[in-house]
């Protein structure tokens, strides 16, 4: 194979993980991995958690700076102007070049704004990067009346979250009729929004940004929404989702469309240039029910995982497992296995279940035989083992209930609530659950339902 | 709720001033009869002849009373080690049992009125505070903020706060005739519980259990979704209160020896000094049973609970120091620190303290079977350079007075030998171990923050890997704060616990090991 040149554009989880992996496949690849934005691969899912005061920046970073040495993958803090393929060199702003025998794009997103007036102003930010973080703490830092989040989905309600923090009002606009709609039944968003509110946060729904006010100094005054009124604020944080960072490789012999094209095997049209992570767009979608662009931390991982594969063995077609995600809403945490639709599907049905406070909910979908398709809950913890298992052999729901005491991942001493999703099955759907019994400390110590 | 939480301020600020002032406000006046009370028989007569010039003189401080003390008894001692005439030498320090009796003040005339405004407002206002502070926050916002705070990040008030519990230490262990006017403000509680006169030791035991309870209200407080944290912090407060100070008090008032029964060799590394030895046989019954309870712990107790549920059923749920550390110390908790560099550290330093206890306790019986002919006085010498170095500096002054700058279990994580027992148990034969839920860790990194044991949880859970450390204390915090429900606390079947090829789960394209 010989020692060829990988030069990996991005740090993130889908570049590292490729430069990691290839590294424990290829003893004689030269890695280098570029980014403008921070000397080392950063978690960019702890970002709210630096603002929180929850964490310092260096517990970010997953990797120790010795790591990289240790493992002689190359680090280089630099932006990348422009890729000259024919030449297989990069230009970076700086003027420099570098060559690579193989290029690895992975280079995340960016927040995607659609042109409101005023987008531009001083105080109107997405949060993706590092940088967003900063000027997200310096701006803030001020005292504020409010400030406006734009975009009902996971950045928008950790914007929010972060803001509640600082105790700066929060006024949260979601276009859509619910939170997070592309994934959120009605129940469950109505569960969140309920928790939303508890925290003093004042959420619209069906409310659009329609422009950004500006003060004398060139910084946001107020935004205007649909409904034409104004709300005076100091900071508008759009959180209306991402699109590719791919804007320097638009115009070049490369592919691309939303992001940069790649096939199965995460090739581009270029040879020797591969795009993973956000920033690629497969041309088919990777399995059913998948998406083309595929922007989660896992997917990005396993993107990684499967290109450095690919150098080291015979490459395979990237083919992702049962889908999984997770998320947290304030204190509500969030996971899903399988495929749950937000919308009634026909031929589909729902077993829902919501906790009596209010916080806690489970719901699990079923195809016309009754074999599980997926689950989704909210405030308490699934085991992703179990279900993986359950969805891959299509265990019908009675099997699932059965055994849903295995499945519960929550800390010992919890209320063991699966019980009462037996019991509320078995009311639906009848049928026969043994639940499994309460231990004896859990009788006498745990925690009730 | 926040005026509530100013008022508790308040109360806690002024309660630590008066602690901190009453000893300043004593005075002393040493008289024949007190010398005669205090001092052994055989230094009876010398002590009463050499402090003669003292007395009837007053003193406005306890630093001119020892000062004094000092330049009369100090030339004898100095002369007797010059001629080497050791076994005449002094050793002992009436320092502090001669500054108790000799001292006048507020504390001595009002001891409740004293004890009131000094630790009662520190009670009061501690627990003030913290039911407003928490009491009142969202449950999502619980571990927010520290290291914006200038207490939990090393700032002024973390620098103050560790300097002023370093202080106390050395005072406590090195200079205890400084604490005496306090002493007398519990005296009254001391003579009600034991019948007898309170030391330094019976302050400092009852300040230890009233933090542990108010901070552990706190912890209620802070975990109110969480019974794993409220369950094991009430059993640190009982194990603290009933076993480690009420029991043992009792025990003396009821003439039988002096015992807390849930402390464990090594770290109680004095078990088997030949003195301890005699008293457990020398008190009948109850005292054979004390020496065969403490064996028993040590062979059986360890092994096998730590067997079924880990290390953490002795640190988190019954030890009085991981009973400190996991209240009063819950706020330093991401102060320490996650280098490999400290793990390679901890290990050297942990073991090495292990080895030493051991090494020292074998000689001890040895040398106590064999009638001292063996080794003669020499063990002396190695218990008290143990009890100095590491029952004094390393597992009060620093364990307790490094919470600030180093997090709450630097001796629990470098220094305990008994943790080193334990984590030798849960590392190799044990069914506890962390798990870690399929492909769901993003690697923010929030478990290894808060990890107070310095572990960098993440590096395993970002692998799909199960954490199985012998250094983990079972605290849980790591699983309370992860944000995406990865880790969970689990006593299962020892196959597959250690997972030397962890695969994530979710992409079928491959099966490797992350």
């Amino acid at each position: 194979m010989g020692s060829r040149h990988f030069v990996i554009i991005g740090n993130g989880i889908s570049g590292i993980t490729f430069a990691r992996h290839l590294r424990k496949g290829d003893e004689k690849a030269r890695i280098t991995v570029i980014s403008g934005e921070s000397p080392y691969f950063f978690s960019r899912t702890a970002l709210m958690y630096v603002y929180m005061g929850q964490m310092k920046w260096e517990h970010t970073q997953p990797y120790e700076p010795f790591f990289w040495k240790k493992n002689r993958i190359d680090l280089k803090q630099a932006w990348v102007k422009s890729i000259t393929f024919e030449a297989k060199a990069l230009v970076f702003e700086s003027g420099e070049t570098l060559n690579y025998d193989v290029l690895v794009l992975a280079t995340g997103s960016k927040p995607a704004f659609f042109g409101w007036p005023g987008q531009d102003l001083k105080g109107v930010q997405g949060l993706y990067s590092k940088q967003d973080l900063e000027t997200m703490e310096a701006i803030t830092s001020e005292p504020m009346e409010r400030a406006v989040i734009v975009g009902g989905g996971l950045i928008g309600i950790e914007m929010a979250e972060m803001l509640t923090y600082k105790k700066i009002p929060v006024t949260f606009l979601v276009r859509e009729n619910r939170f997070w709609e592309l994934v959120l039944p009605d129940a469950e968003a109505s569960l969140v929004h309920k928790h939303i509110r508890e925290h003093a946060i004042d959420l619209r729904l069906g409310t659009e940004l329609k422009e950004i006010i500006s003060d004398a100094q060139g910084s946001v005054r107020a935004v205007i929404t649909s409904t034409g009124e104004e709300i005076p604020c100091g900071f508008v944080g759009i959180a209306t989702g991402v699109l590719p960072n791919v804007d320097f490789l638009r115009n070049t012999s490369l592919a691309i469309g939303k992001g940069v094209k790649v096939n199965a095997k995460f090739e581009s049209s270029v040879p020797d240039v591969y795009a993973i992570g956000d920033c690629a767009e497969f041309e088919q979608p990777p399995g059913p029910g998948r998406r083309n662009l595929e922007q989660v931390w896992y997917t990005g991982r396993m993107h990684g995982e499967t290109l450095a594969y690919n150098f080291c063995n015979t490459p395979v077609a990237y083919q992702p497992g049962i889908w999984f995600n997770s998320a947290k809403f304030f204190a509500i945490e969030y996971q899903t296995y399988g495929w749950v639709s937000p919308e009634p599907v026909s031929g589909v049905q729902d077993f829902f279940w919501e906790h009596r406070d209010g916080k806690v909910s489970f719901r699990m979908s079923l195809d016309q035989e009754g074999k599980v398709l997926g689950v989704l809950n909210l405030g308490f913890r699934l085991r992703h083992e179990f279900f993986d298992r359950a969805i891959r052999e299509k265990w019908s729901g009675e099997k699932v209930m059965q055994e849903l005491g295995k499945g519960v991942f929550d800390p010992e001493f919890y209320a063991p609530y699966h019980q009462e999703i037996q019991a509320a099955y078995q009311r639906h759907f009848g049928g026969k659950i043994v639940s499994s019994k309460k231990s004896f400390f859990h009788k006498l110590f745990g925690a009730s339902q | 709720m926040r005026g509530i939480q100013g008022i508790g301020l308040v109360l806690f600020v002024v309660g630590m001033l008066v602690f901190t002032a009453l000893p300043f406000l004593s005075s002393y006046r040493l008289t024949e009869g007190m010398v005669q009370d205090q001092v052994k028989e055989i230094h009876r007569e010398k002590l009463a002849e050499l402090l003669q010039p003292m007395y009837g003189q007053s003193y406005s401080s306890t630093h001119a009373f020892l000062s004094a003390y000092s330049s009369n008894f100090n030339p004898y001692n100095e002369e007797l080690k010059a001629k080497q005439a050791w076994d005449q030498v002094i050793w002992d320090d009436y320092g502090f049992a001669l500054a108790k009796a000799a001292g006048e003040g507020p504390a001595r005339s009002h001891p409740w009125a004293c004890l009131a405004l000094s630790i009662g407002l520190v009670v009061l206002g501690g627990v003030l505070f913290q039911i407003a502070g928490y009491g009142s926050a969202h449950t999502s916002l619980a571990h927010t903020g520290v290291f914006h705070s200038s207490l939990k990040n090393r700032g002024v008030l973390g620098m103050l706060t560790g300097t002023y519990l370093i202080g106390f230490y050395v005072i406590l262990y090195w200079f205890p005739a400084y604490l005496s006017p306090l002493v007398w403000m519990v005296e009254p509680i001391a003579q009600f519980l034991s019948g007898g006169p309170a030391s330094q030791w019976f302050l400092y035991g009852l300040v230890y259990t009233l933090a542990i309870a108010v901070m552990g209200i706190r912890m209620v407080l802070k975990y109110r979704d969480n019974k794993y944290q409220q369950l094991r912090t009430a059993s640190v407060v009982f194990f603290q209160t009933a076993f480690a100070f009420l029991i043992p008090e009792v025990l003396v008032l009821l003439n039988k020896p002096y015992f807390d029964f849930k402390n464990i060799w090594p770290l109680d590394y004095d078990f088997f000094y030949d003195y301890q030895i005699d008293t457990f046989i020398s008190s009948g019954g109850l005292g054979l049973f004390m020496l065969i309870w403490g064996i028993l712990l040590i062979v059986l107790g360890v092994p096998v609970f730590t067997y079924f549920y880990g290390k953490r059923w002795y640190c988190s749920w019954v030890c009085g120091c991981g009973g400190l550390a996991e209240t009063v110390g819950d706020g330093f908790r991401h102060l320490s620190d996650k280098s490999l560099k400290a793990w390679q550290w901890e290990r050297w330093m942990i073991h090495g303290v292990l080895a030493l206890a051991v090494i020292m306790t074998g000689l001890t019986i040895v040398n106590y079977f064999s009638s001292f002919s063996l080794l003669g006085q020499v063990t002396n010498q190695l218990h008290s350079f143990y009890g100095f170095a590491i029952g004094s500096a390393f597992a009060g002054v620093v364990g307790t007075g490094f919470y600030p700058f180093m997090g709450n279990r630097v001796w629990c994580r470098f220094g305990c030998p008994l943790a080193a027992y334990l984590g030798l148990v849960q590392r190799f034969k044990s069914r506890f171990r962390i798990t870690t839920n399929g492909g769901q860790c993003i690697s923010c990194g929030n478990c290894s923050t808060h990890c107070e044991m310095g572990i960098d949880v993440r590096a395993y859970a970002q692998q799909g890997q199960n954490i199985v450390r012998s250094s983990c204390v079972g605290c849980g915090v790591c699983a309370s704060v992860c944000p995406r429900g990865v880790l969970k606390l689990e006593n299962g079947p020892e196959e597959g616990r250690i997972h030397d090829f962890p695969i994530l789960i979710g992409n079928d394209s491959i099966k490797l090991r992350s």
